[in-house]
């Protein structure tokens, strides 16, 4: 009995062990890392920064290093107006999108909550499967539509709309209806768990009880789908804020976001220093709602026991 | 939910579908088009798909991509599946909540904090950097993707058939082998298959950690996408597309026994 005992604990202990430890040096590690090259000074070497942190030097060496780390290029971030502009850009780029995406989410979730229930998994199925497609691919596909030959413009000529082709292409229209198309999933299936699981009889009773279809809905269905409307809102502002892909591709050239500025400053500038005091910055500014989405996701999964 | 759906319940669910289906399909179909042109139809055409077959470098791409894809996805649905398991069945262990954390915070970081991240360990580390790199940084990544999904069925299911097994004296290692992970089996191949999309699918973080020799499909595709639009680049998306539904709908035909709705929920939520 004891030697199986002792196998179950070895085995539970191997379970808990291996992810742990791959968690922590791939993901915890790296970022240790990140904030100590951001408080290094960039230089004409290999690795292309000054101090390194040398083991062999014991103690010594640790205190010289120490001595050696610098704020210059937190400071510079602070100091110089591209970032800072950088940085506002992506937060209002974020906070717009999310917007626009509960204005469009919502109806769609709400409209699935409310279809025949053996039609409900299909639907969710159809919103599901277009992220399975490859996400550069259905950012591209928009290049298609809105470049200067491209459809829209064909359309719309066609129909009178415009006279001469307009640029849609590298410009903030064309980064919101990427942003808004690839991140339309994230949003709809949260409204959608959370409109899907509403009492219908709280439905009923208001209507009962005379009141008007869109005093009910905001005073019963919209107050009961918060949570939905949070997680949702977490799930798709967060990752928007660093966005790379589709600001590159769909955007222009005069703004940046800051996910762009760190893939600058660390492919074309080789500046690993500011590239990694971009990320902790970035990182910083993203903690508050990353944790708010951290307790949703663990009471969403341990709570509903 | 009250049932019956009005019409603009009908409209928003129809326009919010074709908003999303648009622009695959066009570009499906502009795959199949004679013309560069995009306004043009030149009439149908396999010519791009022709062109393809000769196109050494994006074969070359896509089996460094589909390589790395399923080394990282069977990596990661291992280490995912132990993760899920230690937060449901393990109790309280010591650094729980540093392990959840590090569990849920991928799943929405930014992929270039990731991605320069990784980077940054592996010069640190000294690695020749390429394809297990790759492999290594997707592994991470998408091991708490199917962490989430298979933890969601983990807590959804009968834990009867655990206890009743355990009561008649079946070892707590066997109980699991032979009930939890045949229960649990629909959520970790949903796992494996969506760890092996994103890792497809990933261009940010691959772009960070890829060295000399590794250039991945979406590396290549993106590099040419650059340079504006290309027919051939139409038929390289429709084929990864036409792989994709077909394995889609292939796992939801094996899932469909075993899978809840709060499991879609999670997984759509997720991705």
């Amino acid at each position: 009995m004891s030697t199986q005992a002792n196998r179950r604990n070895w085995g539970a202990r191997l379970v808990v062990l291996l992810p742990y430890l791959w968690l922590v040096i791939f993901f915890l590690v790296p970022f240790v890392i990140v904030l100590k090259i951001s408080l290094s000074q960039t230089a004409l070497a290999l690795p292309p920064y000054v101090p390194v942190f040398d083991l062999a030097a014991g103690w010594a060496g640790l205190m010289e290093f120490t001595t050696q780390l610098s704020v210059d290029s937190f400071r510079l971030l602070s100091s110089d107006a591209i970032y800072l502009f950088s940085y506002f850009k992506s937060l209002q780029i974020a906070a717009i999108s999310t917007i626009l995406l509960l204005a469009i989410g919502y109806p769609i979730a709400y409209g699935m909550a409310r279809a025949p229930r053996a039609w409900q998994p299909l639907l969710v199925m159809a919103v599901v499967l277009p992220f399975w497609t490859s996400f550069l691919i259905r950012i591209y596909a928009w290049i298609n539509i809105l470049q200067r030959d491209g459809l829209l413009n064909d359309v719309l000529m066609r129909l009178h709309v415009i006279d001469t082709p307009a640029a849609w292409l590298s410009s903030d229209t064309a980064i919101y209806i990427g942003v808004v198309y690839s991140y339309l999933p994230f949003m709809v299936l949260p409204l959608y768990a959370a409109l899907e699981r509403m009492d219908e009889s709280l439905l009923e009773a208001a209507a009962d009880l005379g009141c008007p279809r869109w005093k009910t809905f905001w005073l019963v269905t919209l107050p009961l789908s918060l949570p939905g409307v949070a997680a949702g809102a977490l799930l798709c502002f967060i990752p928007i804020v660093g966005e790379f892909v589709i600001p590159d591709l769909l955007g222009g050239s005069e703004t940046m976001m800051i996910g762009q500025t760190l893939w600058t400053e660390f492919f074309s500038n080789r500046d690993w220093p500011v590239a990694s005091a971009i990320a902790v910055s970035l990182l910083v500014l993203l903690l508050l709602p990353i944790l708010f989405y951290e307790r949703f996701q663990q009471r969403a999964l341990e709570g509903g026991q | 939910m009250r049932r019956g759906a009005s019409s603009f319940n009908i409209i928003s669910v129809v326009l919010g579908l074709a908003f999303l289906y648009l622009p695959i399909t066009i570009l499906v179909i502009y795959s199949f088009n004679a013309s560069r042109l995009v306004t043009i139809w030149g009439g149908w055409s396999l010519a791009w798909y022709r062109e393809l077959l000769h196109d050494d470098a994006v074969l070359q791409a896509a089996w460094i991509s589909l390589r790395v894809a399923v080394l990282s996805a069977s990596a990661a649905t291992i280490l995912g599946t132990f993760a899920a398991v230690a937060l449901t069945r393990m109790g309280r262990f010591r650094g729980r909540l540093l392990f959840s954390g590090m569990v849920y915070a991928p799943l929405v970081i930014p992929e270039v904090i990731t991605g320069l991240s990784l980077l940054l360990l592996f010069v640190a580390l000294n690695m020749d950097r390429g394809f297990w790199t790759i492999v290594i940084a997707h592994t991470t990544l998408t091991m708490c993707f199917v962490a989430v999904i298979v933890q969601s069925r983990l807590i959804s299911f009968d834990r009867s058939l655990e206890e009743a097994a355990m009561d008649l004296g079946c070892p707590p290692v066997k109980t699991f082998l032979t009930i939890t992970l045949r229960l649990i089996a629909p959520a970790i191949a949903a796992g494996w298959m969506l760890a092996f999309s994103l890792s497809l699918d990933d261009l940010v973080i691959a772009s960070f950690t890829t060295g000399p020799g590794a250039t991945t499909l979406p590396i290549r595709i993106y590099s040419e996408v650059r340079m504006g639009v290309k027919p051939e680049i139409n038929a390289v998306c429709t084929v990864m597309i036409a792989i994709v539904a077909v394995g889609t709908v292939a796992a939801s035909l094996i899932a469909k026994s075993g899978t809840t709705k709060r499991e879609h929920a999670a997984l759509g939520a997720q991705v």
